[in-house]
């Protein structure tokens, strides 16, 4: 069992070594937010009140359509040289493949999701660094959950055409759930209000719960067919 | 043999559907509040169960697909998915055209409304994949993951979106009932009888393209190794 | 015991049988030769015994084990593809494979690898800028890092420069010297039949031979097709 975490670890990091070496992926991710973050800014001209009420919705879907380059690359990079196939014949059980590309796409995510922060607030005005450790543990809960599910479709859409067209058509309907919580509490942080954000952490948390069960369980029948 | 069974189930579903059709619309009296059209409930909730049988044996398959590796699982699967689709649609339809009746808004984010939506727009990602897979075990695990991972999910949008209505007041027009006139029950069951019986004859005949399907697929492969 | 044991091993793919109980065995220390052609169900075959791939009736058994599990660490799997990551320099490659097959030290035993296949010079450089010949090379050290007991090779001198040959040659010898199991599926007849101790034919998903290498075989490798070619399905 330490063996396999391990060998997830392991995992993990040529991933991380592969990407920060080239930086592809994230440069496309990182240019892609700050592209939406331009758009919406010219789709809606809003007071800065206004701004504050969407400004969870807004944040997540940048976040979204950022992530969603980097978590949909994660099992398609084994493809080349089937390297895939070294992987799965080797002793590392396939919830530990799993598991390490997981922790290799979250981080990737949470890079691109930290460096678009700050442009985030620049160009909406928006105040985020007074509620920034709560909105933190936020980012984490939710980026897990988008993290997850991606990796689980990446893997289950290896061999399909047009996976980069299918992939969202998947992913975002699964994601709602998530994404109203992570919404709501992002907005509800930003403009300091004073609800209790219980609900919809245990929403997040209930999700994240259950769908990292899921594909640790599933992953071996999608892996080895 | 099968013809035979789905002739039948169509013919049965037909005439119980003409039957409870005529029992809704002349012989019911107008519901108390919302005149005729309230009996729009009788068509549009029954659809929603119909559909939710289908996914429910769809979900089965699918997982004794992963299990037993059996293709006969993996078509009934996709049969039950699509006609289940048909049902979420005739739901969403009619949900709409009375809240235009009643209410004047063709459509409502309420947790119900958008939880049927969701369902429906997940396992069009499942029906929209299938094509895109060219090796036939490949495309049935691959259906049968994407089946348990929405059927998970269904769940999680309905009490997400409960909550935030709760939260935030949203008109939910359609159904604040539950209180339903107990007189209503018959032909609420007997509308969801209808939707099985025409559903499943549609079922049957799917399942069996998809079996000649098959059979092609593998002896034109047999045809090309020789 | 036998290294490995395919037992009726059928495989469908939808509902188009790849094995029809295909049946064969390899004694610890043999070297096999698959042969087949293609579609025959060679690589199949392979693939079900590495555990790529999960037979839908039948058994494999490794040293008297099921495939799978355990089993994974005293395998070698070389597929069409050479298994290794372009960005990656040849000697990280081999550590993280090394970390992976739980080999007792896996930068040493990177090493040596690389030096054994006569990379040991380029041992920094990343897998994208080296040769053809070069990358088979540095995919045959992948497979052989953690000295596995049983190999399992997919067509492996095909497309193969002369030094990887000779390269591939000389290890295939020595793993047999230490008495690991060889199975080759192969369309390269001569250079498999020289190593071969065992033959094998694949036709249509079914083993319909399997037996030592004979001195026919060695003299005329395309005799064994020929055999068959008359026989009836």
């Amino acid at each position: 069992m330490k063996r396999d975490l391990l060998a997830a670890l392991f995992i993990a990091r040529k991933d991380l070594r592969t990407e920060f070496r080239t930086k592809e992926a994230l440069n496309a991710a990182v240019s892609f937010a700050l592209v939406v973050l331009v758009l919406f800014s010219f789709a809606f001209d809003l007071e800065r009140s206004e701004l504050y009420d969407i400004s969870g919705g807004l944040l997540w879907i940048i976040y979204l359509f950022a992530g969603s380059l980097i978590v949909n690359r994660s099992f398609t990079r084994e493809v080349p040289n089937d390297c895939l196939d070294v992987l799965v014949a080797s002793p590392v059980p396939a919830w530990a493949l799993f598991l390490g590309k997981a922790i290799s796409s979250f981080t990737l995510l949470m890079v691109v999701e930290l460096v678009s922060l700050p442009f985030y607030g620049l160009f909406n005005n928006i105040i985020w660094m007074k509620t920034f450790w709560p909105h933190f543990c936020l980012m984490l809960l939710a980026t897990w959950g988008i993290t997850v599910t991606g990796v689980a479709f990446s893997a289950v859409t290896v061999n399909v055409r047009l996976r980069e067209l299918m992939l969202p058509v998947l992913h975002y309907p699964l994601l709602i759930p998530l994404l109203i919580g992570a919404m709501e509490m992002s907005t509800a942080l930003l403009r300091g209000d004073a609800v209790d954000n219980g609900p919809n952490l245990r929403l997040i948390v209930v999700f994240d719960a259950i769908f990292t069960s899921l594909s640790l369980y599933l992953i071996e029948f999608i892996l080895v067919t | 043999m099968r013809e035979k069974k789905i002739y039948v189930l169509a013919i049965l579903g037909t005439i119980l559907m003409v039957a409870t059709m005529y029992d809704i619309l002349v012989v019911m009296p107008d519901e108390a509040q919302q005149g005729a059209i309230g009996k729009m409930l009788l068509v549009h909730v029954p659809a929603a169960f119909a559909a939710f049988t289908f996914y429910g044996v769809a979900v089965w398959n699918s997982i004794k697909f992963l299990i037993k590796k059996d293709f006969h699982a993996d078509s009934l699967a996709v049969s039950n998915i699509e006609v289940a689709q048909v049902f979420t649609l005739i739901n969403l339809v009619t949900g709409s055209l009375w809240g235009h009746i009643i209410w004047g808004i063709w459509w409502t984010w309420d947790f119900r409304l958008t939880s049927q939506f969701m369902c429906f727009m997940l396992y069009l990602g499942y029906l929209l994949m299938r094509p895109a897979v060219a090796d036939a075990t490949q495309r049935a695990t691959m259906s049968a993951i994407l089946a348990i991972l929405a059927v998970a999910d269904i769940p999680l949008v309905f009490f997400a979106i409960r909550l935030r209505d709760a939260r935030m007041q949203h008109p939910s027009p359609v159904l604040e009932t539950g209180k339903m006139d107990p007189s209503w029950w018959t032909p609420f069951l007997l509308m969801w009888l209808v939707y099985l019986l025409i559903g499943g004859a549609l079922i049957m005949l799917r399942l069996r393209q998809e079996t000649v399907r098959r059979e092609m697929d593998s002896l034109r492969r047999e045809l090309h190794a020789m | 015991m036998n290294a490995i044991a395919a037992d009726r091993v059928w495989k469908y793919f939808g509902d188009y049988p790849a094995l029809r109980g295909a049946t064969f065995e390899a004694a610890p220390g043999a070297c096999v030769a698959l042969l087949g052609r293609n579609g025959a169900g060679k690589t199949t075959l392979l693939r079900i015994i590495a555990n790529l791939s999960k037979p839908t009736r039948g058994e494999v058994t490794i040293f008297g084990e099921p495939a799978g599990g355990k089993t994974r660490e005293r395998i070698g799997y070389l597929g069409h593809g050479i298994g290794v990551y372009d960005d990656l320099s040849a000697i990280e490659n081999l550590t993280l494979f090394g970390q992976l097959m739980h080999v007792a030290n896996p930068a040493a035993a990177a090493g040596a690898a690389l030096e054994r296949v006569g990379l040991g010079r380029v041992r920094e450089g990343f897998a994208r800028e080296f040769s053809r010949g070069m990358r088979q090379r540095l995919a045959i050290a992948r497979a052989f890092l953690h000295n596995p007991e049983v190999l399992l090779l997919d067509e492996p001198f095909t497309s193969l420069d002369d030094r990887a040959i000779g390269v591939l040659h000389d290890l295939l010898r020595d793993a047999l010297k230490n008495g690991a199991t060889i199975v080759m599926s192969t369309h390269q007849i001569r250079e498999a039949m020289e190593l071969a101790t065992q033959v094998a034919l694949l036709e249509r998903g079914r083993i319909v031979h399997s037996g030592p290498r004979t001195v026919e075989m060695l003299a005329d490798p395309g005799w064994l097709y020929r055999k068959y070619e008359e026989k009836p399905q």
